[in-house]
């Protein structure tokens, strides 16, 4: 038996392929190729989503003469930091980005919070109405949120509880520029994406085996012990990717940071702004009254747009697990 | 009979329990989605007035609507337009996630790296990001400029025009052409997708293809036979949540105008009303899409 074996693995490649009748060649050129060709299509995608990025990075070194330089397509001759400060004062990026961190951070964590909530509830507890609840769900999940901005933007405008601000002052409170409304919108799950997060929650608690938490409920642990001794340790995974989820959207979010956080300087609101800044400052300051070249301006505005990601860039370095593993990990089904 | 009604009261403790863990739910669901959402049909149907008092809202009948679909020039187009892209676009992003899928899902050497690439447009492709990146001109006058100098054109243009000069269905070719110069918006709306596509596919066991392969099915076999009708659900899904993302993007032209109507000129109404239809128009494709696609959806358990 071990004789044969060491025969067998003395004989080489071309002796082994006459044996098969020329499979073996025929599979390993086959293997080959296929490898090659996927490696080829693997770097070319890659090097289409990678590319912007890379074109922005270039540019935003390029002095203005650089951009019309037909000679200078990725590598800047004038290299220069200027365009980076140009941004930044256009942005007032120092306060924007603490401002869009403090904001994004809190909205993340009021959502996520209540979504675990809602999302354990769906999961784990039998209820009357459980369905058609968990339809609504889905109906937050379809319908788009411009539906309604039109009355939710008068909703706030004249907001009221009841009635009572108007008895008392004699109008209705005008909660529009004001943070209120967005953080009440997400603590009753209806900001960004929200439905998403109890769904993406709900499937989550539901793989969890039930014998755990009869184990629990036979030891003397509530209800709501239970879900946080031993079902939120569990979750910390698809937790920490929803929140990460939350936070990279309310980041670049511009549609509710427009509608409901007019009164502060976001970086999302200042990115959409920074042309028309760019150019009223050209008109203004250096006085020429044609404003902005296109080219500059886009130069500008990719400045800009790498500025706002660059913090999300370092952020996905760090927890790119914590975004994929735990959504791929957690099976999404209807 | 004490034990029975013992039971009753734990169910009963837990229906109370579970009610109070989705209240936050009910509660934003009725105020800041039902109430808005009727107050909004209420009003697609007025001309509304504003006030430091209040609203108020005189009864026009169908007006918005005539004004919608009968007067205003651009809505009649911006809606067409914007419903044949999302289809053509949501078929091509659940081809092309599912390939990368399939790919990804194989092993080689760097495939975290791949991956991780890959995913790279959940971040990149949201928001306000998508917006400003459509409009970049600059991309487009520099390659402008790089093809008047040395009057080289793109591969895709010769390919395109050797094949319609030949002659052979010039139309499917230029759609299909539209598409291929579209892949960079493609690829990088389908990150979500691609994450779906690839949980699915990693719960298919491999004892399943084993067997396959053993009964003598081919890979092009088991791919019929095994893997789509496994990822079928996903394939719901994923259709649901492309339809529903593209709408909501940030570039779409008649969320533009709408939000224009409604910020600018204060034309609440009409607003309303343009929403309305488009909110109809997409419940009624992601209805019967879906109830097509879930004819063939094959659930395992």
């Amino acid at each position: 038996m071990t004789n044969d074996q060491a025969v067998r693995r003395k004989r080489g490649f071309w002796e082994r392929n006459k044996l098969s009748g020329g499979y073996l060649l025929r599979k390993k050129i086959y293997d080959v190729s296929f490898k090659i060709a996927r490696a080829f299509l693997l770097f070319g995608m890659c090097f289409l989503i990678l590319q912007p990025i890379l074109m922005k990075i270039s540019v935003s070194f390029m002095e203005e003469r650089d951009l019309y330089n037909p000679m200078v397509i990725s590598i800047p001759e004038h290299f220069t930091t200027a365009n980076y400060q140009l941004t930044a004062q256009f942005m007032t990026y120092g306060r924007s980005l603490i401002n869009t961190l403090i904001v994004s951070l809190t909205v993340a964590l009021v959502q996520i919070a209540v979504c675990t909530l809602v999302g354990y509830g769906f999961a784990r507890f039998e209820f009357p109405f459980k369905k058609l609840w968990f339809a609504c769900v889905i109906l937050v999940i379809v319908i788009p949120p411009q539906t309604i901005s039109s009355s939710l933007h008068l909703h706030f405008r004249y907001f009221d509880v009841f009635g009572i601000a108007k008895a008392l002052t004699g109008h209705t409170i005008n909660l529009r520029g004001s943070v209120l409304p967005y953080y009440l919108m997400s603590a009753g799950c209806m900001g960004l994406k929200c439905g998403l997060y109890i769904y993406m929650i709900r499937q989550f608690f539901r793989n969890i085996p039930k014998e755990l938490e009869e184990a629990a409920y036979v030891d003397g642990c509530g209800t709501f012990k239970t879900f946080v001794r031993i079902m939120l340790p569990d979750a910390k995974p698809i937790l920490t990717s929803c929140f990460l989820f939350a936070f990279v959207w309310q980041w670049t979010d511009n549609f509710y940071s427009k509608m409901f956080l007019g009164n502060i300087s976001l970086l999302a609101k200042e990115l959409a702004v920074v042309a028309d800044r760019m150019d009223a400052w050209v008109v203004n300051t250096l006085k020429i009254p044609g404003g902005a070249s296109v080219g500059y301006t886009n130069c500008i505005v990719s400045t800009g747009t790498l500025m706002v990601i660059i913090p999300l860039l370092i952020l996905y370095l760090f927890a790119q697990k914590g975004f994929v593993e735990s959504i791929s990990s957690s099976g999404i089904k209807m | 009979m004490k034990k029975r009604k013992k039971y009753a009261g734990l169910q009963k403790r837990k229906a109370i329990s579970g009610y109070l863990f989705i209240s936050p739910f009910i509660i934003g669901f009725l105020a800041f989605m039902v109430v808005p959402l009727f107050q909004s049909l209420y009003m697609s149907f007025c001309s509304v007035q504003l006030s430091p008092e209040g609203i108020s809202n005189t009864y026009t009948g169908l007006e918005n609507y005539r004004q919608a679909f009968l007067v205003d020039t651009e809505f009649n187009r911006l809606l067409v337009e914007e419903i044949s892209r999302m289809g053509i676009n949501s078929v091509a992003i659940m081809v092309f996630s599912f390939f990368v899928a399939l790919i990804l899902n194989q092993k080689f050497k760097g495939r975290a790296l791949v991956r991780a690439i890959f995913f790279l447009p959940v971040i990149l492709s949201s928001g306000v990001i998508l917006g400003v990146e459509t409009d970049n001109a600059l991309l487009a006058s520099v390659e402008s400029m790089v093809e008047e100098t040395t009057n080289v054109t793109s591969i895709s243009d010769t390919i395109q025009t050797i094949l319609i000069t030949s002659g052979v269905g010039a139309r499917a070719f230029s759609a299909v052409f539209d598409i291929v110069d579209g892949i960079y918006d493609v690829a990088i709306a389908s990150g979500i997708q691609i994450i779906i596509f690839l949980s699915g596919l990693q719960t298919i066991s491999d004892s399943m293809y084993e067997a396959a392969s053993i009964e003598g099915c081919t890979a092009w076999e088991s791919f019929w036979k095994i893997t789509l009708p496994m990822i079928s659900p996903m394939i719901l899904v994923n259709w649901v949540y492309t339809v529903v993302d593209f709408c909501m993007r940030s570039d779409n032209e008649l969320i533009e105008k709408i939000s224009e109507q409604m910020i600018a000129y204060i034309n609440y109404g009409f607003a309303s009303a343009m929403s309305w239809v488009y909110f109809v128009v997409i419940l009624a494709i992601i209805g019967i899409t879906s109830l097509i696609i879930s004819k063939g959806v094959y659930y395992y358990d």
